[in-house]
């Protein structure tokens, strides 16, 4: 065999993972060992590479070849024909969805090309399981930097001068909560890293954790040795169980190199880190709510101030941050304050981590520089909208944030103009919605999920969230009165002033957002008791084209509840008043003849 | 930890590893969620004992937070998802597939202990949406027209 010594990384995110990597890792290596190979392959795991529509995600360095949807039969072919004979395999190459054109090289890739990874700079090219990986990155220079040569106030100044903000979503300054932190009295103080992402469609410290954990190790001893504090906690969800592995395992690797525990690198300061698992509850995203349930107790918020950064956990300073916050710190010491502050908008500097998912051709895991547009994200990066379907709106800020129509394509993504927009910047989920998306529904998906979720204390959410969403359910259901979407306005309005924390003050967001911009919608379904989009079952009715039925009979089979009628080779015809609006009719009709259609609107007794 | 244990010495092999104060409330709730599969109304008792929390504080936290159940589960643990990606990609009717399937609503257990039928908000697969999950096995880019396969797939496998 000749040709250079080969690396190849498997991705192992949750993603992947679940499509069969772990199998095609281990297949890689019995297949390098059986033909010898072993000594020119160093085959790794890694984090999510990003691009999870693709995965199985297979990369070999150095050429840079970027394989897709690997199965575990592709692998002797892989081997044989790429690391023996040095020939790639050309059928498992990534092809342009616009052209067709077979892209080898994942640098090459516009998913990849558009973006700028920095927080995500090691996703997908070191193994989160061992720790040498990442020092050979570059990683732990900034603690021993900072241990050695600077002081808090330095540090301090230093993040303040980056332009920094928390990427939790809130968006607040990170140097001025740090010095807060650091200016409060207390011999005894914590840090915090708040990974209780609970956004659904969002999984972007999720795939950081997984991915890069000893990046957050690092950021968060920098934290503690700014603020004064020796403890840390890490507050991630149960329900990510590879996260909190690979999390654990760090820690273990960093205490046993001395990054972590007692008298760190010699130089005098300690700080150990415990993994909290959140127990599933939303609201634990909000801070005060978080160090409760530390603390012990229901996860409920309180007010403020005092700021936690004044008085936290157990009444004492502490300093809470998301993990992509944290992850930002080593590389703002290493490159300096005057380097993130040269990315992004005046106001929002740096870079934004997104996950990119619902009605895209390319979903995944992005980071692009703040300022850049929703188009330049969804139709470069993210490939555009597959099915050759419409665009219609793009969510940021998962139950927090609001829908963005095709008029706000161009707008630049960054904290002041989204909120402006109505949505917010969020912890990074991006939900791109297309012409079979309904707004009303989505508005009441989302305040079912917050209703779910709220904790009860203050009265504008637990009682209004109810309310708004009873209003919802029925406009879905045609029950829906004109003067509901003005009341909808006065509540959200209402909820927003009057809540307790975040979760309650955010929650009508979608709301406000899709009646800002899709009124239209909730008109069509309160007026005309029609869905356009073809969504809510109430609204809408299947029928058969009798003209194209074959009398096949497939979709009376199928009707689970006996609906369809009609004789073998004779055109079927639905019984409305039997019909439960199911879809599996039209899912069952052969493509042949798609005699099946649904219509919005009620139909009458003779399917007209 | 061997199942002849009593319920007692089970208990008693947890709470070792923690000090035993209010703050460890939580990860002993998970432990024993861990060891049992549910919180048993027993356990809960003693768990008020051994960190001296009145026992209707141990309830009122363990109620508040989604991970815990208070009654078995059964064999197979069915979770759909309900990520917003999921639900634009049709995750509505892929559970509602699945209640038909199963007979059973959203949160219900089957009368046979086999399957137990959950939504959770985001399994954070969104690559692969809708999905669901059944135990370890991840099943992704469905159709309502998959979910009956599914379940008899995987009766037969085991049968």
């Amino acid at each position: 065999m000749t040709g250079p010594k080969r690396t190849l990384f498997i991705c192992q995110g949750t993603g992947c993972v679940s499509s069969k990597s772990p199998e095609i890792r281990a297949k890689l290596i019995d297949e390098t060992a059986r033909l010898g190979l072993g000594d020119h392959v160093d085959i790794k795991l890694t984090g999510c590479h990003g691009f999870c529509e693709q995965g199985p995600i297979v990369v070999v360095e150095p050429e840079g070849t970027f394989y897709k949807q690997v199965s575990i039969k592709d692998v002797p072919e892989i081997v044989e024909s790429h690391l023996q004979n040095n020939q790639p395999v050309e059928r498992l190459f990534y092809n342009d969805p616009q052209t067709g054109e077979a892209i080898p090289c994942y640098r090459d890739i516009p998913f990849y090309s558009r973006q700028e990874r920095n927080i995500l700079r090691n996703c997908g090219n070191i193994s989160p399981e061992e720790i040498d990986d990442y020092i050979d990155k570059g990683g732990y220079q900034a603690i021993k930097k900072v241990l050695s040569n600077m002081t808090p106030a330095q540090i301090v100044d230093e993040v303040k001068k980056s332009g920094l903000r928390g990427r939790g979503g809130g968006g607040f300054s990170t140097g001025t909560k740090w010095e807060f932190c650091f200016n409060a009295p207390g011999d005894e103080k914590y840090v915090i890293c708040n990974a209780d992402e609970g956004d659904p469609g969002a999984f972007m410290d999720r795939s950081l954790l997984e991915a890069d954990p000893h990046a957050l190790l690092e950021g968060m001893s920098i934290a503690g040795y700014t603020i004064g504090a020796n403890k840390g906690y890490i507050y991630v969800r149960a329900e990510y169980p590879l996260a909190v592995k690979r999390l654990r395992t760090a820690i273990g690797q960093a205490r046993e190199r001395g990054y972590l525990g007692e008298n760190i690198l010699e130089q005098g300061f300690s700080f150990d880190v415990e993994v909290f698992l959140g127990a599933g509850a939303f609201v634990c995203g909000e801070e005060t709510a978080l160090i409760a349930s530390i603390e012990g107790s229901r996860g409920m918020p309180r007010h403020r101030p005092p700021f936690p950064a004044i008085a936290g956990l157990r009444g004492k300073p502490t300093l809470l941050n998301n993990v992509k916050t944290y992850t930002y710190v080593p590389l703002i010491i290493n490159r300096g304050a005057d380097w993130l502050a040269g990315i992004g908008t005046d106001t929002s500097k740096g870079t934004a981590v997104f996950a990119l998912t619902g009605k895209v051709a390319n979903c995944g895991l992005i980071e692009v520089p703040m300022g850049i547009t929703p188009r330049e994200i969804i139709f470069e990066v993210g490939g555009g909208i597959p099915e050759g379907k419409e665009f219609k709106a793009v969510q940021t800020g998962g139950p927090s944030g609001g829908c963005l129509p095709a008029s706000h394509l161009d707008i630049p993504v960054d904290y002041d103009s989204l909120t402006a927009a109505g949505s917010i910047m969020g912890s990074g989920g991006m939900v791109v919605m297309d012409e079979t998306t309904c707004m009303v529904d989505i508005a009441r998906y989302f305040l079912d999920f917050t209703q779910k979720e709220t904790c009860g204390k203050c009265i504008p959410c637990r009682l209004g969230t109810k309310q708004m969403l009873d209003m919802l359910v029925d406009i879905t259901e045609g029950k829906g009165r004109p003067e509901d979407i003005d009341l909808l306005v006065e509540m959200g309005e209402a909820i927003k002033k009057g809540a307790l924390c975040g979760l309650g003050q955010t929650a009508p967001n979608p709301v406000l957002t899709t009646i800002r911009y899709f009124r239209d919608e909730y008109e069509a379904h309160i007026n005309d008791k029609r869905c356009p989009a073809l969504v809510c079952k109430a609204l809408i009715s299947y029928r058969i084209d009798k003209d194209k039925c074959k009398g096949c009979t497939i979709c009376a089979k199928s009707c689970p509840t006996d609906a369809i009628t009609g004789e073998k080779k004779q055109a079927h015809v639905i019984d409305q008043s039997k019909c439960i609006r199911c879809g599996m009719c039209l899912e069952k009709c052969p493509k042949k003849f798609r005699a099946v259609e649904c219509v919005a609107g009620e139909l009458d007794e003779g399917g007209q | 930890m061997e199942e002849g244990d009593t319920m007692e010495e089970r208990l008693s092999k947890i709470f070792s590893s923690y000090e035993r104060r209010k703050d460890s409330l939580i990860p002993i709730l998970q432990d024993v969620q861990e060891e049992y599969g549910y919180l048993p109304e027993e356990a809960m008792v003693g768990i008020s004992k051994a960190i001296g929390v009145p026992e209707s504080r141990v309830y009122a936290v363990a109620s508040f937070y989604a991970q815990f159940r208070f009654t078995p589960m059964g064999r197979n643990h069915v979770m759909v998802c309900r990520g917003t990606a999921c639900h634009v990609r049709g995750a509505s009717r892929i559970l509602d597939e699945a209640e038909r399937c199963l007979d059973i609503k959203e949160g219900e257990t089957t009368e046979d202990l086999e399957y137990t039928l959950e939504t959770v908000a985001c399994i954070g697969c969104c690559g692969l949406a809708p999905t669901i999950v059944i135990n370890e096995d991840t099943y992704g880019r469905l159709t309502p027209k998959d979910i009956p396969k599914i379940f008899e797939e995987r009766k037969e496998t085991k049968e």
